[in-house]
């Protein structure tokens, strides 16, 4: 069979039981291109880590085919293991270490020599801001920077893809933003990045892909912009120069004043903006600003896995 | 600057390519790194993992050679201080080859960097011969430190080196073996120190570290030939004074045999990821 591909993930009629009968897995079909920037979102225990436990060797799977920038994770599983680097959700290295020692090791396990591994760990200390702190223990360092060093300790084998669980978790806004950046960089530079993350502003801005798993299926695998062009309705808020007294009928599905400086307005698609501030200013209504009220990915999020259960209510009872 | 290194660890294979995961070179890289940092593990925590064992042995000097002792006199001809040395420097390659083991390896499990390995192109086999060769360099370390200890209270004689070699690296590769298995299998910090407590200590105090087997009763002699840690430790007796309570080819046999089943055992554990893998 030949391995030509450029699919970085294949995954066919994947499943997981566990230990106790727990199916986190219900058959899960999944493609994810080489060089893409591609998101997992899911709830709780709807299998995203289980999904990418198995990715990385960390979880045994129970049936199915995953491969690996074509190769068969069961018959190339070290070669697989050595494109891949792993950014947990929780810490998992030895917080009794020194930091540089953290990434060392790790490039060691990948096969590196130690002075490749130090000279590639300072590399990456410098861009994410730990060199200084290299010499200090790894428990030492803030949640932040204990995010960064696992980020540094992935990347020290320069890995094709790297897998990222929810990687900004409890990281401020500031360092979020520098993360983000980061890895936009990455990517740009052919890694391709799978990000699990519950931001879901995260996932819109650096994703092109997504998917979306629930109860241990996939129920949404598309391209971003399909996907939120899937969105009917979102919520606008306008912030007048001036008091309002009232507002005019405007080309819009619902609007109100909720000061007397603050309107909101509801879109559905095919509506356009410009006609709401045509009619505004042709009533002395002078617009500063504006932002999008909605999370819109949230509101889809929730919508197509509520469509999902409700799915699979009917399916119950038209069974019973 | 580029984000991607030039100094990668080997080139990336393109699909088609022979799928190789370590090179040779690779994983001996692998297992240097692996080793290392065993070592500076416990080299960092002497204080827990070196002095105590030479305190301990100091003290059985004490007690058992110099005080108790001299009422006891000789066995098989040799002066009971003497006679104690092998016994007590072994106890220590046995103990601490079996502790860096286990503690080590579910400190790994414990606080989760195991995955470092378990992510890793790294094959089984090596993590277990990584992990054992921490485990032989802490037991035989130990051992060192406790030979010189030995000496401040006894004389030492060596009848055989290359038994006493034999003997040690083969006690300590088979212990160390047992503890990552019990490491393996651990869930709670108590569960590292039953197999120590329960079943290590009295094997080893009653496989004749303190005593000659022909003192027992004729049924305890015979109950004590089940005792694998008394072919071991006379092995080691035979390496420092010539003499044995049993034939030196069952203590490389006990050995020999001990160490591949409790290895294949660890293999099979890796494979199936138990206690490892979900």
């Amino acid at each position: 069979m030949s391995n030509a591909t450029n699919k970085a993930v294949e995954i066919y009629e994947l499943e997981k039981t566990y230990e106790g009968g727990t199916r986190a897995l219900k058959g899960i079909e999944l493609t994810i291109d080489e060089g893409d920037f591609f998101a997992l979102l899911g709830p709780n225990g709807a299998g995203k880590s289980t999904t990418i436990g198995i990715l990385c060797s960390l979880v045994n799977k129970s049936h199915g085919t995953v491969r690996v920038f074509g190769h068969d994770l069961d018959r190339d599983r070290a070669w697989v293991k050595s494109q891949i680097g792993v950014v947990p959700q929780e810490f998992n290295f030895n917080q009794f270490e020194p930091v540089e020692e953290v990434v060392i090791n790790q490039g060691g396990f990948y096969g590196m020599t130690r002075k490749a591994a130090k000279k590639r760990a300072h590399e990456l200390l410098k861009q994410l801001g730990l060199y200084e702190k290299r010499e200090g223990m790894a428990r030492a360092l803030s949640g932040g920077m204990k995010r960064r060093l696992m980020i540094a300790r992935a990347l020290v084998h320069s890995p094709r893809m790297l897998i990222l669980d929810e990687p900004t978790a409890g990281v401020d806004i500031e360092l979020r933003r520098g993360m983000w950046d980061f890895l936009t960089q990455i990517n740009r530079q052919g890694t391709t990045i799978i990000l699990t993350t519950h931001y879901l502003e995260e996932a819109e801005a650096l994703c092109r892909n997504i998917a979306i798993i629930n109860e241990g299926r996939i129920v949404e695998h598309s391209s971003m912009r399909n996907l939120l062009a899937k969105l009917s309705q979102e919520t606008f808020v306008l912030y007048a120069r001036e008091p309002v007294e009232s507002l005019p009928e405007m080309p819009v599905v619902g609007s109100r004043l909720v000061d007397e400086e603050t309107i909101e307005v509801d879109l559905t698609r095919g509506q356009e903006l410009t006609g709401v501030f045509d009619v505004l200013r042709g009533h002395g209504i002078v617009i500063e600003r504006m932002k999008n009220k909605t999370n819109r990915l949230e509101e889809l999020f929730l919508r197509l896995v509520q469509d999902d259960e409700a799915a699979k209510q009917e399916s119950t009872e038209g069974r019973s | 600057m580029s984000i991607r290194s030039e100094t990668e660890a080997f080139d990336h294979q393109g699909p088609g390519e022979r799928a190789v995961g370590l090179t040779a070179r690779g994983a001996w890289n692998a297992f240097v790194m692996l080793l290392t940092r065993e070592i500076l593990r416990f080299g960092r925590i002497w204080v827990q993992t070196v002095l105590p064992p030479m305190i301990m042995t100091a003290l059985y000097f004490v007690v058992f050679g110099h005080l108790i002792g001299p009422r006891i006199g000789v066995i098989d001809g040799v002066p009971y201080i003497q006679y104690l040395v092998p016994g007590l420097i072994l106890m220590s390659v046995i103990t601490q080859s079996y502790a860096n083991s286990v503690s080590s390896f579910f400190g790994a499990k414990f606080a989760r960097h195991v995955e470092e390995l378990l992510v890793s192109p790294m094959p089984n086999w090596l993590i277990i011969i990584g992990y054992v060769a921490g485990g032989v360099a802490r037991g035989l370390t130990v051992g060192g430190a406790v030979t010189l200890v030995a000496l401040l209270f006894a004389e030492l004689s060596v009848y055989s080196v290359l038994n006493l070699f034999g003997v040690a690296l083969m006690t300590s590769t088979l212990f160390a073996l047992l503890g990552l298995i019990n490491g393996v299998y651990a869930t709670h910090f108590d569960h590292i120190s039953i197999v120590p407590t329960f079943v290590l200590m009295p094997l080893t105090y009653l496989g004749g570290v303190f005593y000659s087997i022909n003192m027992l009763s004729e049924f305890w002699q015979q109950a004590s030939l089940y005792n694998p840690v008394l072919y071991i430790i006379n092995g080691f007796r035979y390496a420092m004074l010539g003499i044995t309570d049993v034939p030196v080819w069952s203590t490389y046999g006990i050995l020999a045999v001990g160490i591949l089943a409790a290895y294949l055992y660890a293999l099979r554990l890796f494979r199936k990821g138990i206690g490892l893998r979900g």
